[in-house]
């Protein structure tokens, strides 16, 4: 998945006025959603089959309704972002595509508790914003001017939860009306974007401080502010919400930037201290927390004890299920894990029904999303641009990495949805939006300078005072 | 920034290799383990998303299959539940299966290989076998005979055909509806509660799962021992035995409850029972020989399967000579299942050769093809032709004119030998009473049945309790309808 293997954006400066522009790749794009349309479609008559031994009612619309949002979103880059990478927007629709499936066939489980029909609103929620996010944020260096407006929403978006009552041991959740949203989804995006912002703006002087050692010269409170800040949120996080998940997911996305913008080993050191400090910390005190570890080293305990298996043992038991090749979509019985089996567990019926073959081809789908999400950042020519591409794509790795590590016995079990995979409106909006701003990012770094309208635009929002100007490429012969 | 960047993704790619190393971990090296965990219901529920296979008698299906519409789908029913519980035992969501439906499982639940054209790929398409079916050997109007004559009393009958060792009745008394177990509800659990706490123990098939003290049906395997080892030689010549008995080394005297029985010849001696007699032989021919001879009908025998395990049925082999005594007239140590009283008759009937029991006679896929035919388990000769020839006359003899006169059949040579076994403390348990015989037709050189019958306390009346009048006639109705089902003409019973 490494991003080396892109394409060198043109280099306008050395390439002679007569452009030939590069391949903008629509075509390709559309190829895929097709494909993309028709797996999701084949899964889900595979369901129907498999179950009811009958094409589901449902198949018409589902399959028309997918098409159809595919092709909006399609219009949308063909029109607004003719050099996004092709493949962004296809992944997308698939894995969107794939989430409707496992949890139309979960929903066959629990006819009482359906959650298909919402998850399809929420995806059409979704691609409308992507879509909006694509038609009506032309530059993503508009974002940088909000860094600190995004923040104090992120922040207030964190904190609401804590007035309300904890679901399921963890403090995330705001329900008002019936609907119920996870206020730290959208708070991801935006912190990503302050992160961005504030590390383009200040890379020098912290890259400064790395140079320094640790003499005792401390940088002025202004740069160090927000660093002690972010710690701070993240354990408040941690230890008010109960959200080990979402705690981690904000460290690690902050020390990765940190760490591209100054190139200090330093600063990733110092995170991974702090990370391994808090962490230890809250498994030992915090009860929680505790108890996942003790789950985590001891799947089967509970089956030792005569409770029966936990749900971490029962999500082990549906991927051993599956084998290399799966049962077959709708004959496994994942629905032993029951609670939170369409969420965050919904990649246990991935592996028993799919198999290993299929858990691979997954990772490996979420694995090009990162790597266009790299790609973006590597082709940008300038620092926000490339570090919002990085979080953006390091937020899906990680989320990735801690919601599958955890439900497949590698590392202690946290709630984190799947992306686009997992029941949950907040989610796969903010899925939506993140594919939408690479989307946007790779354009930029793709399209080739001067190319359309957009030039003219950017003239007009110069970028703010402490960011540097956008440095050339230090190092282009080290380019493939 | 640049290389940052790569090693960021780089990063990225080490936790996608590290997910993809646990995933085969879990999905290929632990997966094994997993699924066979215990607590992993996911056999159940493949196990019973089909309905079960059906276990045939003569051809048509005793058992059903009832779709619950739970998760543990399909629930197993019996047409003749209590019939034919002492052969198929039952097959339970809760408490899983005993006797033919545990033996046969496989068959019957879809998971043997044997049912799959191509086991391999079947296992990578995960296609789902239909279960095959289990034809028995069992005969329905052996079987309504034997449980129609014991009616309500506590017993057992065995009926085997001598020369193919097939097992044409199973029956014990009293039984149970094994439909009553099936399924998942709260009244099965209740019903499990009720048969397995019952004092009367409907459950136990005590055909094949209770060893029986035998008594004097023992006789006839001390009697192939004494005539084997050559202790006997002339069947009509006086054995010189006192009457009491003094058992050796023992102050114990052992009497008769008939008279005639001092000096009598073996054949008089089996005719009357006499216990005095056998137990003097017992000692005379030693506890290595009568424990040979014993072994060679199957006693000691853990491993025998029908397919489904048999109580071992006992002979001690360190005893003194006392003890090997009271061991020949089927007390002491000796015990034996009503189902090794037979294979001891059926092999008395096929001329010295035993065949060992069977009670399947074929197992087919669901398209009718047949997987596996009855057992090619070789029969062996376990006396000589000419001690079995002997031993029938003895038999015959007891029949035609000793204690079970109750069991003859016109047209038909019939072979018998009562037993009275006492038990308890001191002998004050109510007597078991059995009988064991053969019945073949007189314009017929082969066979038709040979017959085990016990009864546990048919009567309170210790004096009234014999195998010749109460066990003789269940016999008799079995060995009646063997002949009817071979054939032969056969008066309805007296």
């Amino acid at each position: 998945m490494t991003a080396t293997a892109s394409a060198a954006p043109a280099r306008p400066a050395d390439t002679p006025p007569p452009l030939p522009l590069p391949p903008k790749r629509r075509g390709v794009e559309l190829g895929l959603l097709v494909g993309a349309v028709l797996i999701s479609i084949c899964g889900y008559l595979t369901v129907g089959a498999a179950t009811g031994h009958a094409l589901p009612a449902g198949a018409v619309t589902y399959g028309a309704g997918l098409a159809a949002l595919a092709l909006l979103a399609h219009l949308a880059v063909r029109l607004r972002a003719p050099y996004a990478d092709p493949l962004l927007l296809p992944i997308a629709v698939l894995l969107n595509g794939l989430g409707l499936v496992l949890i139309f066939r979960l929903d066959l489980e629990t006819p009482g508790d359906r959650a298909a029909p919402a998850q399809l609103v929420w995806s059409t929620v979704g691609v409308g914003l992507f879509t909006a996010v694509v038609v009506l944020l032309r530059d993503h260096r508009t974002l940088q001017r909000f860094a600190y407006p995004c923040a104090a929403l992120a922040l207030l978006l964190m904190v609401a939860p804590i007035l309300f009552p904890a679901v399921n041991g963890a403090k995330i959740w705001i329900r008002v009306a019936g609907f119920s949203f996870q206020p730290g989804e959208f708070a991801k995006v935006l912190i990503t974007v302050f992160f961005a912002a504030y590390l383009a703006a200040n890379r020098e002087v912290l890259a400064d401080i790395g140079h320094a050692g640790w003499s005792g010269r401390l940088p002025p409170g202004r740069v160090l502010g927000p660093v002690v800040a972010i710690w701070l949120v993240s354990v408040g996080v941690l230890v008010l919400e109960r959200d080990l998940g979402t705690s981690l997911l904000f460290f690690g996305i902050f020390v990765v930037l940190l760490y591209v913008a100054t190139g200090r080993v330093g600063w990733l050191a110092v995170g991974l201290l702090l990370a391994a400090g808090g962490a230890t910390a809250v498994a030992t005190l915090e009860p929680h927390v505790h108890g996942r570890v003790t789950d985590w080293l001891h799947p089967f305990a509970g089956i030792a004890a005569g409770r029966g298996p936990g749900q971490l043992a029962q999500s082990l038991f549906a991927f051993a299920a599956g084998g290399l090749l799966g049962t077959g979509l709708g004959q496994g019985d994942s629905q032993l894990i029951g609670f939170a089996m369409k969420s965050d567990f919904v990649l246990a019926t991935v592996g028993e029904e799919l198999g290993l073959a299929g858990l691979t081809a997954l990772f490996v789908l979420y694995a090009l999303l990162v790597g266009c999400g790299f790609r973006a950042a590597l082709g940008i020519r300038e620092p926000f641009g490339g570090l919002l591409a990085v979080g953006l794509a390091a937020l899906p790795a990680v989320q990735v990495f801690v919601i599958a590590g955890g439900v497949m016995g590698l590392i202690p079990l946290t709630g984190m949805a799947m992306p686009f995979l997992a029941q949950g409106g907040s989610s796969v909006v903010t899925n939506w939006i993140i594919v939408a701003l690479l989307a946007r990012i790779s354009d930029r770094a793709r399209a080739p300078e001067g190319a359309g309208e957009r030039r003219d635009e950017t003239a007009h929002h110069p970028v703010p005072e402490h960011s540097p100007p956008p440095e050339p490429r230090s190092a282009p012969e080290s380019r493939p | 920034m640049t290389r940052c960047i790569r090693q960021t993704a780089a990063l990225c790619a080490l936790l996608l290799v590290a997910l993809l190393v646990n995933a085969a971990r879990v999905q290929l090296w632990e997966a094994g383990s997993y699924s066979a965990n215990a607590a992993n219901r996911r056999a159940a529920l493949a196990r019973y998303a089909q309905p079960r296979g059906p276990v045939l008698v003569a051809g048509r299906p005793v058992t059903g299959s009832r779709d619950s519409g739970g998760r543990l789908r399909y629930e197993r029913t019996y047409t003749d539940g209590p019939l034919y519980a002492p052969v198929t035992g039952y097959a339970s969501q809760l408490y899983g299966t005993s006797l033919l439906e545990r033996a046969e499982d496989g068959i019957l639940a879809g998971t043997d290989d044997r049912l799959a054209t191509f086991p391999w790929w079947d296992r990578i398409i995960r296609g789902h076998r239909p279960p095959g079916s289990v034809a028995t050997s069992i005969d329905p109007a052996l079987q309504r005979a034997a449980f129609g004559a014991l009616g309500r009393r506590k017993g057992a009958v065995v009926a085997l055909e001598p020369r193919s060792g097939r097992i044409l009745a199973l029956a014990s008394t009293p039984s149970y509806d094994p439909t009553a177990l099936s399924g998942n509800g709260t009244s099965v659990a209740a019903d499990w509660r009720r048969l397995t706490g019952a004092a009367h123990r409907p459950m136990l098939d005590r055909a094949v799962e209770r060893a029986y003290p035998p008594g004097s049906v023992f006789k006839v395997v001390t009697a192939v021992a004494a005539l084997e080892s050559r202790t006997v030689t002339d069947i009509d010549a006086p054995t010189d035995t006192p009457d009491p008995y003094t058992l050796p080394g023992t102050a114990t005297r052992l009497g008769n409850s008939v008279p005639g029985c001092r000096n009598a010849s073996l054949r008089d001696a089996f005719r009357l029972s006499c216990n005095t007699v056998f137990a003097r032989l017992g000692a005379r021919i030693g506890l290595h020989t009568m424990a040979q001879v014993a072994e060679r009908f199957g006693f000691n025998d853990r491993r025998l399967r029908i397919p489904f395990p048999v109580a071992a049925s006992t002979f001690g082999t360190t005893m003194d000579a006392s003890q090997v005594a009271q061991s020949a007239i089927g007390q002491f140590d000796t015990t034996a299942t009503p189902l090794q009283m037979a294979m001891v008759a059926s092999a008395v009937a096929n001329g010295g050769i035993l065949t060992p029991p069977y009670l399947v006679d074929a197992v087919t896929n669901a398209r009718g093809t047949t997987l596996d035919t009855g057992p090619q388990r070789p029969a062996r000769q376990v006396m000589s032709p000419a001690v079995a020839g002997q031993l029938q006359e003895l038999m015959v003899d007891a029949v035609a004119h000793g204690s079970g006169r109750q069991a003859a059949l016109d047209g038909a040579t019939v072979g018998g030998k009562t037993g009275t076994a006492q038990h308890g403390v001191r002998n004050e348990g109510v007597p078991y009473a059995w009988f064991v015989s053969w019945a073949r037709a007189e314009d017929s050189a082969e066979p038709s049945v040979a017959v085990a019958v016990v009864v546990e306390d048919a009567s309170a009346d210790r004096s009234d309790i014999s195998g010749g009048s109460v066990a003789a006639p269940v016999a008799r109705a079995v060995m009646a309808a063997a002949l009817r089902r071979d054939g032969h003409t056969v008066p309805p019973s007296q």
